[in-house]
């Protein structure tokens, strides 16, 4: 199946980082068009396009947009979320690092429809080389008239300057994000308010992944409606999947919506590891429930495929498990990871994800009961739907999914266990 | 106390002030830039960053104790960050840490006594397609084995290269000639 290049269609070049010759196949045109148009008609061709955001929730672009209030008399943000820190999900970084000028153009596009004027890109704080690439972006579009002041002549002035994290998970939920922009430690905000209408320093802020942006320049080349044909009729488009652990070819890929996972990983990712069997996915990056292998007949990467199998598309980080993986230590690696993240402002999450991570080392090193089991679940149930942010119920996925779809693997490790007596002093 | 930097820190931190809404957003790269001149987040480093911005010095300590990626007691000349991740850990990347013990008879934290290396695990990195991945000050090193990370060790210890991407300066460090950049796609 030949799919679309959007968003990466001259991530070969070299040299597609500097602005000649990104301008010389075709860069900044999507910008002078949108500048010729009204913002509103910018705006409602984005919703007409139906792109969702690609940053995990999925949730429609064009909409988001439109829950900015109109005439607060409060100036507006528009964040690129370049913070990439969800297990499993490397795509940010190849369109930062190898078309850094394609995330500034949909971003300046964005800022337009928006009535932005001063706008940010917060990466994560170890992508440093990715930095430097936007850094060297962002000063050529400058001496080339795409940013500062009266931009290609006409009257829209806008700065966009770029902010490091300093490794924080958290950062990357679009509240904490804030707060860190805001000079704070990155605890999210309770919502609502929602950022579009009390965001940076409370005004109203529209927070969207890279690769969101970074689709705007065909959409507007090329039309809603010619994007709104790829993919499928609830999911349009193309995704970049970032393929990793026990596949032959990892690495980023760009996919029509809707293509079936288990040819994805046959035909792109060229298969399992040499000699090996699929055992698992996780499809979305670490925080989304896995799959095992005899569940993927016929399910396809798009948002509504994956939740039907009762998982998620997330962000799109496919991490693959053969069947040398043990699920148990697979859990704890996970749980180990959101234990370190949490940003402790929650009783729930901050306890909670270190309890869960203390159980499953215990159960890992064959001194668990039958008992713990019933604790993680009860422990999970007083975590999900109980935060401030989504951080606590994605902090409880990994382990209850894996718990329900290989119990084998934990009751085994508790059936070895040591004897009861034995196992009561370790509490 | 006054603590004063270089004069580029000093004008570069002036330039970043003023392209922010607000100063206290500056809080953090303030940081990182007294962090590249002091070596580590030390008191000076948060009375700086704390006279420059505006801040209070306890919230600036409270900025800097968030963020892993500020140190708050001085590493080696050479900080090697392991990521222990799912992606990196099925792909050989768990009996690395052990590797980096026993190379160096520090625990992770540590810096040897000669200066030049201290070592942590850390969550993703961002490139778990080409895992196991260090990163090295700045620079990510990617498809690790323990052969190659000892050798990639042997070299930068009779290289010295220089692994950190300058905030001062703005511009890239200089490096091993062959350096990762980290480009994959299909
Ligand atoms: C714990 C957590 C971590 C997140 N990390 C990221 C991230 O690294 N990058 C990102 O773009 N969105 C991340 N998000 C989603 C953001 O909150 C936000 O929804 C997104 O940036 C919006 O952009 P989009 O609509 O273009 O997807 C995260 C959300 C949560 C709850
Ligand atoms: S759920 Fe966890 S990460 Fe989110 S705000 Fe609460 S403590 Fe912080
Ligand atoms: S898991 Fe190691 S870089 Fe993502």
């Amino acid at each position: 199946m030949a799919h679309h290049r959007i968003l990466t269609a001259n991530i070969e070049y070299d040299d597609q980082r500097q602005i000649a010759a990104y301008e010389k196949r075709g860069g900044y045109a999507a910008l002078r068009k949108a500048l010729a148009l009204p913002p509103e008609q910018v705006l409602a061709e984005v919703k007409l396009s139906g792109l969702r955001g690609r940053g995990g929730a999925g949730f429609s672009t064009g909409m988001k947009w439109g829950f900015v209030p109109k005439n607060s008399g409060k100036p507006v943000y528009l964040i690129q979320n370049a913070d990439e820190s969800e297990p499993g999900t490397f795509k940010d970084r190849l369109l930062l690092e190898r078309d850094p000028h394609l995330c500034l153009e949909g971003m300046i596009i964005a800022a337009w429809a928006l009535g932005s004027r001063w706008s940010c890109i917060y990466i994560r704080g170890e992508y440093a080389y990715p930095a430097v690439c936007i850094e060297q972006a962002l000063a050529e579009a400058y001496a080339r008239g795409y940013l500062g002041k009266n931009i290609l002549g006409s009257d829209f002035s806008l700065d966009i300057i770029l902010h490091r994290g300093a490794g924080a998970y958290i950062c990357g939920e679009e509240t904490g994000l804030i707060e860190s922009l805001e000079g704070n430690p990155g605890r999210p905000r309770i919502k609502p308010p929602f950022p579009a209408v009390v965001g940076l320093y409370g005004c109203p802020t529209v927070v969207n992944n890279t690769e969101t942006l970074a689709a705007l320049p065909w959409i507007i080349n090329n039309g809603a409606a010619a994007y709104k044909a790829i993919g499928t009729d609830k999911s349009p488009g193309t995704k970049l999947i970032s393929a990793s652990g026990h596949v032959s070819r990892p690495g980023v890929y760009e996919i029509d919506l809707g293509y079936p996972l288990l040819e994805f990983l046959n035909n792109e990712c060229g298969g399992i590891r040499g000699g090996h069997r699929l055992k698992a996915v996780i499809p979305g990056g670490s925080s989304v429930p896995v799959l095992r292998a005899d569940e993927l007949a016929g399910v396809c990467l798009d948002y509504e495929s994956l939740q039907a199998a009762g998982s998620m598309l997330g962000s799109g980080g496919l991490i693959v498990l053969d069947e040398t993986s043990d699920m148990v230590e697979t859990a704890l690696n996970l749980q180990h990871f959101y234990a370190h993240e949490s940003c402790g402002q929650c009783t729930p999450c901050r306890e909670g994800a270190h309890w869960i991570e203390k159980i499953v080392k215990r159960i890992l090193a064959g001194r668990g009961t039958a008992a713990d089991l019933a604790l993680i679940e009860s422990l999970c149930g007083q975590i999900g739907g109980h935060t401030i942010c989504p951080f606590g119920d994605a902090l409880i996925t990994p382990v209850l999914s894996l718990m329900a779809k290989f119990p084998e693997e934990f009751s085994r490790l508790i059936d070895q266990g040591l004897d009861s007596l034995v196992r009561e002093s370790y509490g | 106390m006054t603590v004063v930097l270089s004069e580029a820190a000093e004008a570069r931190l002036r330039e970043i002030i003023a392209s922010y809404p607000q100063a206290k957003s500056a809080v953090m790269p303030a940081l990182f830039i007294a962090q590249e001149e002091l070596g580590w987040v030390s008191d000076e480093a948060i009375e700086w960053v704390a006279q420059r911005t505006g801040a209070a010095p306890a919230h600036v300590r409270s900025v800097a104790s968030f963020y892993t990626m500020y140190y708050k007691r001085p590493v080696g000349k050479y900080h090697i960050q392991l990521c222990r991740t799912l992606s990196c850990a099925v792909c050989g990347g768990k009996e690395l840490l052990s590797c980096l013990r026993e190379r160096f008879g520090v625990a992770p934290g540590e810096v040897t006594a000669n200066g030049m290396w201290s070592f942590e695990e850390v969550e993703c990195l961002g490139s778990c397609g080409t895992g196991p991945v260090a990163q090295i000050n700045d620079v990510y090193f990617e498809r690790l084995d323990a052969a190659k990370l000892e050798e990639l060790i042997r070299r930068i210890e009779e290289e010295q290269p220089d692994l950190r991407y300058s905030t001062v300066k703005k511009e890239l460090g200089g490096g091993l000639a062959d350096r990762p950049r980290s480009a994959v796609w299909k």
